[in-house]
């Protein structure tokens, strides 16, 4: 798997950009879209007003400037967040300047050619690309095998083969044929290829808010209505009780914006969309594309997975693991016989069958002169050599007992079911008439795929394989691999119920695929990644495309989807937590002009009530730029219930929030205090 | 202490075969007589909605015309006048909403007809009111693909006819026969100890009253000194069933919700939020009461019994914290001391009880889904939290929820600082509404809007509320914090009930263990706390530091 390296969190010139770009985005215009920070943006402006014309000007002007770089900062991190994704996108652009076509009058090499640009290219256009050109746009291979390197769209430089007919069939307008020919039918219009979508997505040009983020704002709005209620009315109550007490002062405008702006949730309002932003940019990271934020989110939702066995849970082709020798039969007759039936056969089963033997016997093993290999037909069902008037063979155990004369010897009867029943495939051999025993082909299942699942579990989400196999086969590779279920001798109408299936029990299903008879399923699914190696028509039906065409990614997926919902729950925590400390400085400074006894309330004996709500306003802008970090990171997503996770991010995020402000407020507070 | 714990045990025997019992009354299939009466329709959320206002509306209406008319109606022996309009608006939105805030004194103003027709009725129908928006709340939570949660007419009917008549039934018997009057007489004459001398005592159908009063979580009583009255409360057996009955019915509906929506722990965890959040509070009530008053400590008085000014000798400091706490928790408002004179922190315990959204325990059935909305707001920041879309009950919650909530938890603190600021800026407050000058005149002011904000209708005393400003402001405070609490409510319910619903995995935040237990608590008082801290730090809290 070919992951882009990891950019580091701060590169000089994105950070410059989106310094440049914080201060773009004070547009209330676009402010108005975060009420959060809108509301600071005001209170800035209105502080500011009272600096120009009010009392106590150095204090006003001081609190106005931190109320300043708080907008500032939450605009930084969107900035930065945005700024790592603009980056991507310009390399992809590269990629996709226009080039010379071929265009073919018909889908022939001997057809009538015109050159055109790729931006003149419409759906339906045939395009002959030949060695070292770079393939124009979207399509499908109508003719022809190529070696492509997609590496300006998958960062792998190593090359891939696509041919026409089959799962392998598509090509992506920007990528450079090495070798062949192919002969393409164009689908995407210009400006709508998958580099386009590809572009935008990066650019976050089309985000838009997921439902997590819309439910969150709405939270965000109503406390920050609260807050809003809490700091006018202040000022009635303080009224209030000077007019009981007759005498005292009336808490100061800019304590009380300096409040509302320490209460509402800046934290998370600053770093909402740098949270959204930068899971897109991990997907990208991750190779993957996703249509929208929503799917991204949505693959956190995730409780179901339909895992395709071969490629994602085994190594693509079934191996000889083993040979059973026919009662009377030496082993290393049997295992010479197998290898001498191989010999011609170049399908990857028929190689582990060569490899296992030559193991097993010691010995490179030639084909005699005068050999005559047999290749495996439909109509035969079997494939071998001949050898002279001597036929070795070797076939499925019904074919083999046809071939050898009605029925199987009892033992390899029994060996035969033996195998079956573990899942594997029975190969039997046959000297002419002789049985000389089976071989057994079996899946090899990848190497820690059972601790992957077993994470799986762990987050709730269910695991289930998908396989043409029987029933018996699947069973027995579901629990080698430690799958929850399987669905054996799957087509796709049976992959299809299953999804709405699942989905009708209240279940979110995930799945991947690459062939034309896995869209129906991709567009049912909640999640549907298509590989980058599939057909045009499986890419526009998911909603996400993997560039390294690699299914066990969906497990990724999952993981980065759920990382998105986690750091803003965190962050939101985070910041009502703080609320508390912001308190116990604030009220105090604020009334102990109406009632100094409120000074007991300072318990962290801040040098005074100006220094108090400056240091409150200050560490809460300051907080904000500590945790971009975080936000373009994302939180730690570990394998665990869900009750251990939340107990886990209480404790850090909740608790965390509580108690850290205290210590910070304090040193802020005598740091200004030595200043005053 | 022993009292207290007698009360926790007597009150889980009784409410948990009760919330069996009721959970059985909702859950029955439509009986014969309701097809005939309401038909087989079932409401959308909005006809639902639809049918709780306009019966309040009605409801409001007649009791104002009552008022206004009782002179000229029957059952007035004493010969009261029309009530003054201004307090009659005020007193029907009260008895309306639940409230039960008594902007006038019972005994004084209200004539028979007006108590047990009026008042009676509404103590009836505004408690079955909250049961009918719970079990419609229910229904949001186990319904799959359903438009609509119920028929409002058959929950009203049942929740009045098969559970609250009832038990108001035994209850009133139960009083009369300690000694509760229950007549339609206007007065009694006792002969005083002194020689020529009598007494007259005002009388009326109180035991029938003061048993829905309790009951039905209203709290407005006969008298104007409510429960405090020996002949409302006469022996320590009615003050302990009179106290019982207040948490009665909230703490058996959350056995009723547990059944109902088919997990008997989640109720049990719901239950277990609203003690953990009631009882702090009851121990700082108990210990700032029973530490005597702080002003006094320096005198040569004897103060072993607490403080025990405003308090019945009949019942002292234990069973006047414990009325406090569990009047103010559930939102009854009915009082057997006065808590204008408990001290400062003493008198914070049920202030801030009522501040936290009369949700722990709060009124019957609109505590408990009150507390429903707050756990959707937990649930769906734990569920940001494990990284998965919110769910409660099986049911997402989503945007169209978290508004709804959010506007319900907006309002009653909206109610209580918009008032109690506009009460602040009104002179009415300054020239008639205040019993006292500084802090603890703040702390009047803000009680009485949490009180009326939150549709508890505790009153501190001290204050009086009869005035244009007081008696229309806290009529409007009444009537937003009630039914835009219900129908955001109704809506979640509608929106929930179309949902389907998610089968629980490991991935699943369970909603029913001490871990979410702890943070819904911790939702609660946080957002009580972060809405009231300041207020209160101008009201109590400067009044217990200035000593």
């Amino acid at each position: 798997m070919a992951t882009r390296t990891a950019r580091p969190l701060f590169e000089g010139p994105i950070v410059r950009r989106a310094l440049r770009d914080a201060v773009g985005k004070l547009d209330p215009r676009r402010m108005i879209r975060n009420p959060v920070m809108f509301v600071v943006e005001i209170g800035s402006a209105f502080t500011t007003l009272l600096a120009i014309a009010g009392p106590d000007r150095a204090f006003t002007a001081a609190v106005s400037l931190w109320l300043w770089f708080t907008v500032l900062f939450a605009n930084f991190a969107e900035a930065m967040a945005e700024g790592r994704g603009k980056a991507q996108a310009e390399s992809l652009r590269r990629a996709r300047k226009d080039v010379p076509a071929t265009v073919l009058a018909e889908p022939s090499r001997e057809a009538r050619r015109e050159q055109r640009a790729s931006s003149q290219l419409r759906p339906g256009d045939y395009v002959l690309v030949e060695a070292g050109q770079v393939i124009p746009g979207d399509g499908d291979i109508l003719q022809g095998v190529a070696s492509v390197n997609e590496s300006a769209i998958t960062g792998e430089s190593a090359p891939v083969i696509r041919e026409s007919g089959g799962d392998r069939s598509s090509v992506t307008g920007g990528t450079t044929v090495l070798s062949d020919w192919l002969i393409i039918e164009i689908r995407a219009k210009p400006g709508e290829s998958f580099l386009d979508r590809m572009i935008s997505m990066v650019e976050g040009a089309k985000r838009k808010k997921t439902p997590n983020e819309i439910a969150l704002d709405i939270l965000l709005a109503g406390l920050t209505i609260v807050f809003l209620l809490v700091t006018v009315t202040l000022s009635p109550f303080s009224t209030f009780a000077i007019r009981q007490a007759g005498s005292g002062h009336a808490v100061s405008l800019v304590v009380l914006v300096a409040l509302l702006v320490c209460l509402i949730p800046t934290t998370i309002g600053g770093l909402l969309s740098a949270i959204g932003i930068a899971g897109m940019d991990r997907m990208i990271q991750a190779n993957v594309i996703a249509t929208s934020g929503r799917a991204v989110e949505a693959a956190g939702d995730v409780d179901v997975l339909l895992l395709d066995k071969t490629g994602t849970i085994t190594h693509g082709n079934r191996q000889a693991v083993r040979l059973y020798p026919a009662t009377g039969v030496a082993q290393m007759r049997l295992a010479e016989a197998a290898v001498l039936a191989s010999l011609a056969d170049d399908t990857p089963e028929g190689k582990s069958i060569v490899s296992l033997g030559v193991g097993l016997l010691g010995r490179a093993v030639n084909a005699p002169e005068g050999a005559v290999p047999v290749a495996f037909t439909a109509q035969t069902r079997m494939s071998g050599v001949d050898l002279g008037a001597r036929r070795i063979r070797k076939g499925a155990s019904d074919t083999m007992a046809k071939h050898v004369g009605g029925t199987l010897p009892p033992d390899v009867r029994a060996a035969v079911e033996q195998v079956a029943k573990g899942g594997a495939t029975p190969l039997v051999v046959a000297d002419d008439t002789q049985v000389l025993g089976v071989v057994e082909l079996a899946d090899v299942v990848k190497d820690h795929i059972r601790e992957r699942f077993a994470e799986m579990r762990a987050l709730g989400i269910k695991t289930v394989m998908i396989t043409g196999d029987n029933p018996v086969t699947a069973a027995a590779i579901a629990a080698e691999a430690g799958v929850d279920d399987f669905l054996a001798e799957a087509t796709p109408e049976a992959k299809l119920a299953m999804i709405r299936d699942y989905q009708e029990k209240g279940h979110l299903v995930a799945m991947t695929g690459d062939g034309t008879n896995d869209a129906p399923a991709l567009a049912q699914a909640d999640v549907a990644v298509a590989m980058s190696s599939g057909t045009q028509a499986a890419k526009e039906a998911g909603n996400m495309v993997d560039l390294d065409s690699n299914p066990t990614k969906l497990l990724e997926i999952v993981r980065v989807g759920k990382q998105m919902l986690m750091t803003r729950g965190a962050l939101t925590t985070f910041s009502i937590a703080n609320d508390i400390s912001k308190y116990f400085a604030i009220i105090p400074a604020a009334f102990v002009g109406i009632y100094p006894q409120l000074r007991a309330l300072d318990i962290m004996h801040l040098h005074s009530p100006t220094t108090a709500v400056l240091a409150a306003v200050i560490f809460n802008a300051l907080i904000i730029v500590a945790l971009i970090p975080v936000a373009l990171r994302g939180i730690a997503v570990r394998a665990a219930p869900a009750a251990v996770t939340l107990r886990r991010n209480l404790l850090v995020y909740g608790v965390g929030g509580l108690v850290l402000p205290f210590p910070f407020i304090k040193l802020i507070d005598m740091a200004i205090g030595a200043f005053v | 202490m022993s009292e207290i714990i007698v009360y926790a045990i007597v009150l889980v025997a009784l409410a948990v075969p009760l919330g069996a019992y009721m959970a059985r009354i909702y859950r029955a299939p439509l009986a014969r007589w309701e097809k005939r009466l309401f038909g087989e329709h079932e409401q959308t959320w909005r006809e639902y909605a639809v049918a709780v206002l306009v019966l309040n509306m009605l409801g409001i209406a007649v009791v104002y015309v009552v008022q206004r008319g009782q002179a000229l109606l029957p059952w007035n022996p004493n010969g009261l006048p029309a009530v003054d309009p201004r307090v009659a608006f005020n007193t029907a939105v009260s008895f309306g909403t639940n409230t039960d805030w008594q902007a006038y004194g019972g005994e004084t103003t209200m004539s028979h007809l007006t108590q047990a027709v009026a008042l009676g009725v509404q103590n009836f129908v505004s408690a079955a009111c909250g049961m009918a928006v719970l079990v419609a709340l229910v229904r949001g939570f186990t319904r799959r693909h359903a438009d609509t949660i119920g028929n409002f007419w058959v929950d009203l009917t049942r929740s009045t006819v098969f559970i609250l008549l009832p038990l108001s039934v035994v209850l009133s018997i139960a009083l009369a026969q300690q000694g509760v009057p229950q007549t339609l007489a206007g007065q009694d004459h006792a002969a005083l100890v002194e020689q020529h001398a009598a007494q007259t005592v005002a009388v009326g159908p109180v035991a029938s009253q003061i048993a829905i009063k309790q009951l039905g979580t209203n709290g407005g009583g006969f008298y104007s000194v409510n429960s405090a009255h020996p002949l409302e409360n006469p022996t320590p057996l009615t003050n302990f069933l009179e106290c019982l009955a207040i948490l009665l019915i909230p703490t058996a509906l959350c056995f009723t919700f547990g059944r109902l929506v088919g997990s008997r722990r989640q109720g049990v965890a719901l239950l277990v939020v609203m003690a953990l959040l009631v009882v702090p509070f009851l121990a700082l009530t108990a210990w700032a009461e029973s530490r005597g008053n702080p002003v006094l400590s320096s005198l040569a008085i004897d103060q072993h019994l607490g403080n025990m000014e405003g308090k019945e000798v009949r019942f002292g400091v234990p069973a006047s914290a414990l009325w406090a706490t569990v009047t103010t928790a559930a939102s009854n408002g009915s009082v057997n001391a006065m808590h204008d004179s408990f001290t400062p922190l003493g008198g914070l315990g049920p202030l801030v009880l009522m501040q936290l959204g009369e949700v722990a325990f709060g009124g019957v059935g609109s505590g408990l889904y009150g507390l429903v909305i707050f756990a959707i707001v937990a649930v769906f920041i734990a569920g940001l939290m494990v990284g998965r879309t919110p769910e409660f009950l099986g049911k997402k919650i989503e945007a169209y929820e978290m508004k709804m909530a959010s506007l319900a938890i907006l309002v009653p603190v909206a109610a209580v600082l918009i008032g109690a600021a506009c009460a602040c800026l009104a002179d009415e407050t300054y020239t008639k509404a205040l019993g006292n000058p500084g802090a603890h005149g703040f702390s009047e002011v803000l009680y009485a809007f949490s009180s009326m904000g939150n549709n508890n209708g505790s009153a501190f005393g001290g204050l009086t509320g009869s005035g244009t400003f007081w008696a229309t402001a806290g009529g409007i405070a009444m009537w937003i914090a009630r039914y835009w609490i219900i129908i955001p409510t109704l809506a979640i319910a509608g929106s929930l009930a179309r949902k389907k619903s998610v089968p629980p995995s490991a991935g699943t935040l369970p909603t029913a263990g001490p871990l979410f237990v702890v943070l819904l608590v911790g939702v609660v008082l946080l957002v009580g706390a972060l809405s009231f801290v300041p207020s209160l730090a101008l009201g109590p809290i400067a009044e217990h530091l200035g000593g």
